[in-house]
């Protein structure tokens, strides 16, 4: 019990050490042109090499070239929304302030990649499936995971006070993120007209590598292009922050002077 | 210190609370939340005349014709997911991944002969992705024939390059 204080002091401590804005602006100054930079490139290598130069699928033939932009955004989406998750969960437990600006600047991105990844599956589902839609788990939990992301986006913003926006949100991104298993695992606890996962499986990813590496490029670079985006917004939201900050402190001074 | 540790252990409690609600309630609802009936379940227990439903399964091998009936495309067809068989009737035109091996997912309603009338019939592709010239080395060399079934082991084709001499 006497260590209890410590354990729990570090990683506040560190985490405090981060929340500082003026850090965190020079920081993520600093990271923001090497990520977006990164990103372009990856991209530039992995969008030609898997719209042109990955071969057709044997059965799907070049359709399968949807799945290089499809696959990334599912990712992106689930992925983001376990960064919503831990963000909220710091928000709430630590009231890290950057943790809601995070959150709240995170969750339109996040609303926008699910829109592509349910958009690229319905273009994909009609000349493969034979249907835009079908309310299988799969394609109605990724529906519930884009109105999750869109009511955070919304609830956020929603109120007067900022402060009590963020704290209704990350309650909400916190039991949203009860949907994430119910995403991933749908396809294999029921059936569904979705297929089961190619990558994450007990044995070998069930794709050819010729195909597999062009979409790992691709998943490697929106990622990268998706932090850049997310960073960016934060960054721009700290400022706006600031200036509001520095605003207000001169309507007071020039109230008290005048 | 103390109060963030409080929240912390609120928190968890809140999101174990939660996560056992959940998993009851997709344990209670896993039989309802079935996209289609394969053709065991068909068997076990069929679903009334008037009743519309999924039938999903593998399309068996040497059972599809084709033929035209005042007009119309007719497919006949047999469903199977090995242990039972339904056939299938379908007048429309077929997704283009529709094939002798490949899954369906058909809508539609079981008639009084034992065929299933289908309105719709969506294939149903599986996990697998490898170049056309892959699939054809696995062909010729006789270890899958796509119309008897799903393909073998990923870790035995997933690095096969038959085009560039390599194993």
């Amino acid at each position: 019990m006497s260590n209890a204080p410590s354990l729990a002091a570090r990683p506040a401590a560190s985490l405090h050490r981060f929340a500082n804005p003026g850090r965190f602006l020079r920081l993520s100054g600093r990271l923001l042109p090497w990520l977006a930079a990164s990103a372009g490139l990856v991209l530039a290598v992995g969008l030609p090499w898997a719209l042109w130069f990955s071969p057709p699928d044997w059965q799907q033939g070049e359709t399968v070239r949807i799945m290089y932009l499809h696959v990334p955004m599912a990712w992106l989406a689930m992925g983001g929304y376990a960064g919503l998750a831990v963000a909220s969960a710091m928000a709430l437990v630590w009231r890290h302030p950057l943790a809601d600006l995070a959150a709240r600047e995170l969750s339109p991105v996040g609303a926008a990649v699910t829109a592509l990844c349910l958009a690229t599956g319905s273009l994909w589902g009609k000349p493969m499936w034979g249907t835009w839609w079908v309310w299988d788990a799969r394609l109605t939990s990724v529906l519930v995971l884009f109105f999750l992301w869109l009511g955070h986006a919304a609830l956020v913003r929603a109120f007067d006070d900022p402060e009590r926006g963020a704290r209704m949100g990350a309650i909400l991104a916190l039991v949203g993120a009860l949907n994430l298993p119910v995403v991933k695992f749908s396809v294999e606890w029921w059936n569904t007209l979705h297929q089961p996962a190619s990558l994450t499986r007990v044995n070998a990813p069930a794709l050819h590598v010729d195909i597999l590496y062009p979409l790992l490029t691709c998943a490697v670079g929106f990622t990268l292009a998706f932090a850049a985006v997310v960073l960016l917004r934060v960054r721009a939201a700290v400022m706006e922050r600031r200036i509001r900050a520095l605003q207000m402190a001169a309507a007071r001074r020039a109230e008290t002077d005048g | 210190m103390t109060r963030k540790r409080k929240r912390l252990y609120l928190l968890l409690l809140c999101g174990l609370g939660l996560g056992s609600a959940t998993a009851l309630v997709l344990t209670a609802f896993q039989d309802n939340l079935v996209f289609f009936r394969s053709p065991s379940d068909v068997m076990r227990e069929a679903p009334g005349p008037q009743r519309a439903f999924r039938l999903g399964g593998l399309v068996e091998a040497g059972s599809l014709t084709r033929s035209t009936e005042a007009g119309r495309p007719l497919a006949r067809f047999v469903v199977t997911d090995g242990a039972a068989k339904v056939p299938v009737a379908f007048g429309g035109v077929l997704p283009d991944l529709f094939r002798e091996g490949q899954g369906v997912v058909t809508l539609g309603k079981l008639g009084p002969d034992g065929v299933f009338q289908a309105s719709e019939v969506l294939a149903r592709h599986d996990e697998t992705y490898m170049p056309p010239d892959v699939a054809d080395a696995l062909k010729r060399s006789g270890h899958w024939n796509p119309s008897q079934g799903a393909a073998p082991p990923a870790s035995s084709w997933n690095t096969l390059q038959p085009g560039r001499g390599g194993g």
